[in-house]
């Protein structure tokens, strides 16, 4: 099955985690800074099933599993302190989130 | 014939990843934003299947646009509606900083790559065709890579722990200082 080069691949998952990276950086809202992170460890994830592809071995997705999983915990935790500053009537913004005092 | 398809599936599926990353950022309503985010998630799943990687390209649709994405929208819904306006007004310093420096921080990967892997990512080599089945991950995964394995659902129990401890921590604290100043008031 003849495609596109690896290389082209490659260009995506910077491509994603470059926008993951400006979403990290420019919004303020917590969820959409939890979703932008998704976005740049998926763009991670794409690189490293690439070069899996292009050594003919498997470990690079069982790596990008584990990331997965590893994700999976991340937005569960994420949520859940997002939860609790809303249960803090506390106002959703990282900017302003800036101390830790209750 | 079959490499025209694969090129035009390949187009679809990266220009379908990258707009959605870009709507995902650019949306006032994080609503819109983790709908966004599902169409990002299953444009890279048919990038995973083009790569073979079949396993990892169903776990993506099962976990992430599944379970994890089915979180997301049910902590917006509970959240309530939360619009914050990124766009509105003239741009702060903060957002041109952003703005460079994700730009400078893509360049510089995409430079890396020209740099590095160009001449050498031409030929990819042949596979089996069982490359990427539940099979063969399964396999490396309770022989090679058992240690990860093992050290992957240690890390998902923490974070089940935690995600419990969070959400009982706040609803349960109003009572507790009550019981705790009751008991004082009793033992004076």
């Amino acid at each position: 099955m003849m495609g596109p080069d690896l290389t082209w691949y490659l260009a995506v998952s910077a491509f994603l985690f470059g926008i993951g990276a400006l979403g990290v950086m420019l919004r303020r809202s917590p969820l959409i800074v939890l979703l932008s992170l998704e976005i740049m460890l998926n763009g991670a994830n794409l690189a490293l099933i690439t070069f899996s592809r292009h050594h003919g071995e498997l470990d690079g997705q069982v790596f990008a599993l584990a990331v997965m999983a590893v994700a999976a915990s991340e937005v569960v935790v994420g949520l859940g302190l997002i939860v609790a500053v809303h249960r803090r009537r506390l106002e959703l913004d990282v900017d302003k989130l800036s101390t830790l005092r209750g | 014939m079959g490499n025209v398809v694969v090129w035009f599936v390949w187009i679809l599926a990266a220009f379908a990843c990258l707009g959605s990353g870009a709507a995902v950022v650019s949306f006032s309503n994080p609503f819109y934003s983790a709908l966004a985010l599902i169409g990002n998630l299953g444009s890279l799943a048919v990038l995973y299947l083009l790569l073979s990687a079949e396993f990892v390209a169903a776990a993506q649709v099962l976990v992430y646009a599944g379970a994890v994405m089915v979180m997301f929208l049910f902590v917006i819904a509970y959240l309530g509606r939360h619009v914050d306006t990124p766009w509105a007004g003239a741009p702060s310093w903060q957002a041109l900083g952003a703005v460079a420096a994700a730009g400078a921080l893509m360049i510089e990967i995409v430079v890396v790559i020209g740099l590095k892997a160009s001449g050498r990512l031409t030929d990819a080599p042949d596979i089996a065709h069982s490359f990427g089945s539940p099979r063969e991950v399964g396999e490396l995964f309770l022989t090679d890579h058992l240690l990860a394995f093992e050290i992957t659902s240690v890390v998902l129990l923490a974070a089940a722990v935690g995600g419990v401890v969070l959400g009982s921590h706040a609803r349960e604290e109003p009572s507790n200082t009550v019981l705790q100043g009751g008991e004082e008031r009793s033992g004076r």
